[in-house]
């Protein structure tokens, strides 16, 4: 495998709604901040990879407006992916492993206030079984964690203590939505909105968007003084089908966490991209994760959630903590589908 | 550096207007056990799965590769949904090909697949957002006058777009999957048919479809053990450029000339019209094929339409071009590309039955897409690079 390194990052501040942008206008200065940081040009950049979804914009072919963004001219070698940008991202580092590209630029964007997001998330269900009894995301996610509640994966309060947590070390995140000094028995007064999950238990919506760079070897040491190189990638899906899935744990995770050697060593940092509070714990588990790491130091998917780019941010932040050597080894996780149907675990190391 | 990679089997569904004896699920099935069948391999021999399809609203399934990763065996496999506009089924193709190529998976299967019959693409391409200009007029209307606009240019006349509408249809007379059986067609039954979008008839337009493809990639060491030819990648490219912008050549964009002058260097050509034997272009509109003959630069500039006249792109002519029928003949959007890609593996394979030009070794794949700004092509051939 090729050294390969995140050097860059930028995102926009996650809003529940950009009244006066488009996606590609909440875009732009994310991409033109990323240029001027690194200095490359698009002549410098040999491949373009991004994230989104037609259907929080409303729009068929929306990610064809990114285009824009990116000033794609003289043409660029560049593909497109329905997922969430932190698969962008691995699109991308595949290309740069086989060669094809030294330096990519990768980007994730969303403006999920378009519509009605739990309702549109019944969108991505099964369309002859399962879409036509509209079950909203908020409201699967809650089945998933009734069944880890009943079966004393978690509590309540277990639960609780991540709000707490994301949501106080968001402060010092200028980018995140949701942050500040909570306590666990203070919101767990608070009513359901779809028992057993409370308002805490769920990540907000956000407009957002993220855009990362990846370079190979030598280069990525010119871009940054200490790249925070990949030393282990892997994303598995398992079936969308509740009922075929044990929603007490997520081997999607686990198994994409062995494949990527995240137990080999201490991780100091975590970089979470679990919607649900009750996911966040899974996940937590499926890493293998304990005291010794620090979660979540940006607030992570619970303080700011810009969907198709929040998993990639996911990876930006986790890559950051190695910039600013506070920590030497870190892993960031995204998510897709119902319940965690399809996870990815990047792992990130200084040295 | 890559990986020598391959194309050790190849599926497709029966094309038609309405797939109605099966799901969605079940129309990709069909295309990935045929693939698997012919790769000789089983579900449990491929590592990673990528999906192809073009805008979701086709279906009406927000990422539908969710709830279909399944039923083409990726459960607890790494799996990628890709997405570029018209180009998809190549970019599918591509994105497959370079897990191999990278060295990370040993085999992989890539299924593109479209079924249009579950909601309507011209709807779906036609809506019309705050603040943007608003076309309304389908992908039809939107190419209409990039195509007047080469006519124009290069004083190709009225019969070229007909006779590249009658030459595919009989091409697919010879291929059992294409969705158009048209044996009675004749450029007099062309030039009748109602005109949509001037130029543009009827006839000359791409039917809509259900469909699939499906291919097995493996790595050289898999490739060289398979019983039957393989299709060896020599080369792959894309090319992006913005949908409108000053001064932008939209009838012959530079982004196709870019792709085409990188993907022949990559794959050591040098005189594409001698040294490619045949070619499967995304032929949408008739008028595409001389169009793309130049952007693809196998014709010099506004002198394309003389490699259809003179019958070069005929089945029996010395630069085929859509033996398969083409897109003309079958129209499953996300997988056009795709299906592009695979014909013409299958040739230099020399599985491509009655539609075989005999001795192929090298052959061209091509897809675009969006407003004339995606382009995805690949080289395959019989020999080793």
């Amino acid at each position: 495998m090729r050294d390969v390194a995140v050097v860059a990052f930028t995102q926009a501040p996650s809003v529940r709604r950009d009244l006066d942008r488009n996606e590609v206008e909440i875009l732009i200065p994310v991409i033109h901040e990323l240029k001027q940081k690194t200095g490359l040009k698009n002549e410098d950049v040999d491949f373009v990879c991004s994230g989104s979804s037609d259907y929080l914009a409303g729009q068929a072919f929306a990610f064809v407006s990114g285009l824009d963004a990116v000033g794609a001219w003289p043409p660029v070698c560049e593909s497109h992916v329905e997922m969430d940008g932190a698969w962008a991202l691995y699109e991308a580092w595949v290309k740069i492993q086989m060669g094809y590209a030294q330096v990519a630029l990768v980007y994730g964007f969303g403006k999920p206030s378009m519509g009605d997001l739990p309702i549109t998330m019944a969108l991505q269900l099964d369309p002859y079984v399962l879409t036509p009894l509209w079950p909203d995301a908020i409201s699967l996610a809650a089945l998933q964690a009734r069944i880890c509640l009943e079966k004393g994966v978690c509590t309540e309060r277990d639960m609780a203590e991540r709000a707490v947590r994301d949501r106080k070390n968001a402060k010092d995140n200028p980018f995140a939505q949701v942050k500040g000094d909570f306590t666990v028995d203070g919101i767990l007064k608070d009513p359901f909105v779809v028992s057993p999950l409370r308002k805490h238990d769920c990540a907000p919506i956000s407009d957002g968007a993220s855009a990362v760079i990846l370079a190979a070897g030598d280069r990525a040491k010119e871009l940054c003084k200490r790249p925070a190189w990949i030393r282990g990638f892997e994303h598995i899906c398992e079936p969308l089908d509740l009922g075929v899935r044990d929603l007490t744990r997520s081997r999607s995770t686990e198994i994409a966490a062995d494949r990527a050697g995240v137990g080999k060593k201490k991780i100091d940092v975590a970089e979470l991209s679990a919607p649900f509070t009750h996911q966040e714990i899974l996940i937590e588990r499926a890493l293998g994760l304990d005291d010794g790491t620090r979660i979540n130091p940006s607030g992570g998917a619970l303080a700011a959630n810009p969907l198709m780019a929040v998993g990639l941010s996911r990876i930006g932040e986790a890559a950051s903590r190695i910039w600013d050597g506070s920590a030497n080894r870190a892993v960031a996780h995204a998510t897709s589908g119902p319940c965690l149907q399809q996870n990815l675990v990047c792992v990130l190391e200084g040295d | 550096m890559a990986e020598l990679t391959a194309v050790i089997g190849i599926g497709q569904t029966k094309h038609a207007a309405k797939r109605i004896d099966v799901s969605m699920a079940g129309l990709i099935r069909e295309a990935a056990e045929r693939a698997l069948a012919d790769a000789e391999c089983t579900w449990a021999d491929i590592d990673a799965v990528v999906i192809g399809k073009a805008p979701d609203m086709f279906e009406g399934v927000m990422m539908p590769e969710l709830f279909l990763n399944d039923a083409v065996g990726g459960a607890y496999k790494p799996m990628l949904r890709v997405h570029t506009a018209g180009s998809v089924g190549g970019s599918t193709g591509i994105v497959a090909a370079s897990l191999v190529q990278a060295g990370i998976h040993d085999r992989v299967l890539c299924v593109a697949f479209e079924k249009q019959s579950e909601s309507n693409a011209t709807w779906a391409l036609s809506i019309s957002m705050p603040f943007s200009v608003a076309t309304v007029v389908g992908a039809g209307g939107y190419f209409a006058p990039l195509i007047r606009g080469y006519i124009r240019r290069s004083g190709c006349p009225e019969e070229i777009g007909i006779q590249v509408a009658v030459k595919d249809r009989l091409n697919a007379l010879k291929n059992p999957y294409a969705h158009l059986q048209l044996a009675d067609i004749t450029p007099q039954m062309v030039r009748d048919s109602p005109m949509l979008w001037d130029p543009i008839r009827y006839l000359e337009t791409c039917p809509s479809s259900d469909g699939a493809c499906a291919m097995v990639m493996a790595k050289e060491s898999i490739a060289k053990r398979a019983s039957k030819p393989v299709a060896w990648i020599h080369a792959t490219e894309m090319r992006s450029e913005p949908t409108m912008f000053s001064g932008r050549d939209q009838v012959m964009p530079r982004a196709t000339l870019d792709n085409a002058k990188s993907l022949y260097e990559k794959a050591g050509i040098t005189n594409p019209r001698k040294e490619i034997d045949c070619a499967e272009i995304y032929v949408p509109f008739s008028w595409y094929e001389p169009m793309w003959m130049e952007g693809m630069l196998i014709s010099d500039t506004n002198q394309g339409w003389k490699m259809t006249e003179s019958g070069a792109t005929a089945l029996d002519g010395d630069f085929p071009v859509n033996m398969s029928g083409g897109v003309l003949s079958s129209n499953p959007i996300g997988a056009s590309g795709l299906l592009r890609f695979a014909e013409a593996a299958l040739q230099v394979r020399g599985m491509a039955g009655e539609h075989q030009v005999d001795g192929a070794k090298k052959a061209l794949g091509h897809a675009y897409g969006g407003g004339s700004q995606y382009f995805s092509t690949w080289i395959v051939g019989s020999e080793k690079p």
